[in-house]
C-alpha cells in the first residue's frame, strides 16, 4: 500500500533541499520512522547525511522526532508511527534540539 | 585591472568582500548559506571562478558546497546549476559523506582531554584545499583528523587512509576545538609532496603523493605532553609556506612560532621578542619570503590579543626580530581572538595582508602591514579568510 505522509522539517533542512516547511512523500509499506526517513532522504538525496548517519542510519544527535504532539524520538525506528500520521491528517515533525544552533 | 575577492567563513554564514586592485572600495555579499557554520571557504588555483565551501552544523552535520561563478550561485557538488540528477528531479547527496576508509586502516581510539582513549568519530571539515593544477581534485581536512580527496568536483570523497593508518593515532588527542587537520599543504614544486597539521598530533609530511607519512616534529617542545620532545603529540596551530620557497616552512604552535628550512625535518623556534608566542595564525608576504606575520594571543587560557591591543607582528628577518603593527587597529579595550585558517596574504605588487577577527571584523593592509583599516566591522565571529587576486 502507499501512502502520502507530511514531514514538517526544520528552516536549515528546508533551505537545502529547496521546500517550504512541509514535505509529502510517498512511503511504500508499513509507515514507520525508518520508512518514513528512507523515503524523504530518496525524494531528497541532498538531506542524507543530515537527518541520519550515512552508515549507520542513527538519529543525529541534536534532532528529534514529533507527531500527535507525543516526542517518538527514542521510540524503536521500525515502530508503526500514529495513525493520524499515517492518514495525513497529522505532520511526521523532524525538529532541531531546541538548543537551536 | 587586477582585482581581489576575500572569502570569509563565520559562525554563521559565509561573505564574499570583492574590489579592484586599489582595495579601497569594497563590495560585500552574503551571508550565504545563512545560519551555517562556514569553517573554510577556498577557491581552486586552476580555475578561480571554482570555490568550494565547508558548510557544518552541530544539528545537520557536514555539508559541501561549491560555485563555479565565483560565489554568485552554489550548489552541493553532483547538483550542477539547473541539472536535476535525482530521483524526482532533486539533487544527489552525496557529496557530504565523509566515510573513513575502514578496508584500509580499521578505526583506532584517539587520547581524549583526560588520556583516556576515545572512539575515532567524523565531525565536520576544517579546511579545503584545492589542487593547484586541477579545479576537480580537491582535499578535505577533517574532525576526528583524516584526509579525504575528491577528484570529481566534489562529489565524492576518499579517504586518503595513509594518514590516519600511520599507527600513532591512540596519541593523538583533541585541543580546544576539536581533534582536526587543519592545514593542507600542496608542494607547488613536486606533487607527492604534500605538508598537514593536525591539532593535537603535530605536523605530517608524504613525499609518495599521501601513501605514506611521516611525522616532522623534531624540534617541538611542548610542556602539555608527558615527553615534551615526543614525535607525536604536539598542537600545531597553523603552518604557512611561501610557494617560490617551498621547503621553507613557518609555524604558530600552540606556543612557539618554528620555522623550518629543510621540508619540516627540523624546527627552530623564532619567537623571539614577540611579547607572546602564543597565537593561531601565521602568514607570509608573496613577494618577500623572510616577511612573516603574526598574531600573538595572550595565552592558551586567555584567547584573545596580548594587553587588549589588537597588534600584528611583522618579522622581515624570518624571525626572532619582531615588530609591532598598529596603525588602524584598536589599542585598547580590545578583546578578539583570530583563528587559525583567518589570515591571508594576495599576490599584488603591493602585498595586501588580511585577517579577520572572532569580533567580526576583517582587517586589511594594501601595504604590507604598514597600515590596516576594517573592510566590514560586524560580522559574525570570523573563522577563515582566503584571498584570491584575479587578472
Amino acid at each position: 500500500m502507499t501512502v502520502i505522509i507530511r514531514v514538517e522539517l526544520p528552516q536549515h533542512l528546508r533551505t537545502l533541499a529547496h521546500v517550504g516547511h512541509e514535505v509529502e512523500i510517498q512511503v511504500e509499506g508499513p509507515v514507520t520512522q525508518r520508512s518514513v526517513l528512507d523515503a524523504v532522504e530518496s525524494a531528497y538525496p541532498m538531506l542524507r547525511g543530515a537527518i541520519r548517519d550515512h552508515v549507520t542510519k542513527q538519529r543525529r544527535a541534536f534532532l528529534r522526532f514529533f507527531a500527535c504532539q507525543e516526542d517518538l524520538t527514542h521510540e524503536s525506528p521500525d515502530a508503526p508511527l500514529p495513525e493520524a500520521v499515517v492518514s495525513g491528517k497529522e505532520p511526521f515533525l523532524i525538529i532541531g534540539a531546541i538548543a537551536g544552533g | 585591472m587586477s582585482k581581489v575577492r576575500v572569502l570569509v567563513g563565520t559562525r554563521k554564514g559565509a561573505f564574499i568582500l570583492a574590489a579592484d586592485g586599489k582595495r579601497d572600495k569594497w563590495e560585500v555579499s552574503g551571508p550565504h548559506f545563512a545560519g551555517w557554520e562556514l569553517y573554510h571557504l577556498k577557491g581552486s588555483p586552476a580555475d578561480p571562478n571554482r570555490i568550494y565551501a565547508s558548510q557544518t552544523s552541530g544539528w545537520f552535520g557536514q555539508v559541501i558546497q561549491r560555485s563555479d561563478d565565483g560565489g554568485k550561485t552554489w550548489h552541493q557538488p553532483g547538483t550542477p546549476p539547473g541539472e536535476t540528477t535525482g530521483p524526482g528531479g532533486m539533487p544527489k547527496g552525496e557529496s557530504n559523506k565523509f566515510v573513513y576508509d575502514t578496508a584500509a586502516a580499521p578505526l583506532t581510539t584517539h587520547q581524549f582531554y583526560d588520556g583516556t582513549q576515545h572512539p575515532w568519530e567524523f565531525k565536520r571539515v576544517w579546511h579545503l584545499e584545492p589542487s593547484l593544477t586541477d579545479p576537480d581534485t580537491v582535499y578535505a581536512g577533517v574532525e576526528d583528523a583524516a584526509l579525504f580527496r575528491s577528484t570529481d568536483g566534489g562529489k565524492n570523497w576518499k579517504e586518503l587512509p595513509g594518514l590516519r593508518g600511520h599507527g600513532t593515532g591512540p596519541k593523538w588527542q583533541p585541543g580546544a576545538g576539536g581533534m582536526c587537520l587543519h592545514t593542507i599543504i600542496l608542494d607547488p614544486k613536486d606533487p607527492n609532496r604534500i605538508y598537514i597539521a593536525i591539532s593535537a598530533a603535530g605536523a605530517f609530511r608524504t613525499d609518495d603523493g599521501g601513501k605514506t607519512w611521516k611525522p616532522i616534529n623534531k624540534g617541538l617542545y611542548s610542556k602539555y605532553i608527558p615527553n615534551p620532545t615526543a614525535e607525536i603529540g604536539h598542537c600545531v596551530h597553523h603552518v604557512a609556506m611561501n610557494p617560490k620557497r617551498p621547503s621553507v616552512l613557518f609555524m604558530q604552535k600552540h606556543w612557539d612560532v618554528m620555522r623550518s628550512d629543510n621540508a619540516g625535518d627540523e624546527w627552530t623556534k623564532i619567537s623571539g621578542n614577540l611579547p607572546t608566542d602564543f597565537g593561531f595564525v601565521i602568514d607570509i608576504h608573496s613577494h618577500e619570503p623572510e616577511t612573516i606575520y603574526v598574531i600573538p594571543i595572550k595565552s592558551d587560557g586567555e584567547h584573545y590579543v596580548h594587553e587588549g591591543k589588537l597588534r600584528v607582528f611583522r618579522s622581515k628577518t624570518g624571525g626572532n626580530e619582531w615588530e609591532a603593527l598598529t596603525k588602524g587597529l584598536p589599542q585598547e579595550n580590545c578583546y578578539v581572538n583570530v583563528l587559525r585558517d583567518a589570515m591571508a596574504v594576495d599576490t599584488l605588487d603591493k602585498c595586501g595582508i588580511y585577517f579577520g577577527t572572532t569580533g567580526g571584523q576583517v582587517y586589511m593592509s594594501p601595504d604590507a602591514g604598514d597600515s590596516w583599516s576594517p573592510i566590514v566591522r560586524d560580522l559574525p565571529a570570523v573563522l577563515s579568510v582566503e584571498v584570491q587576486t584575479l587578472a
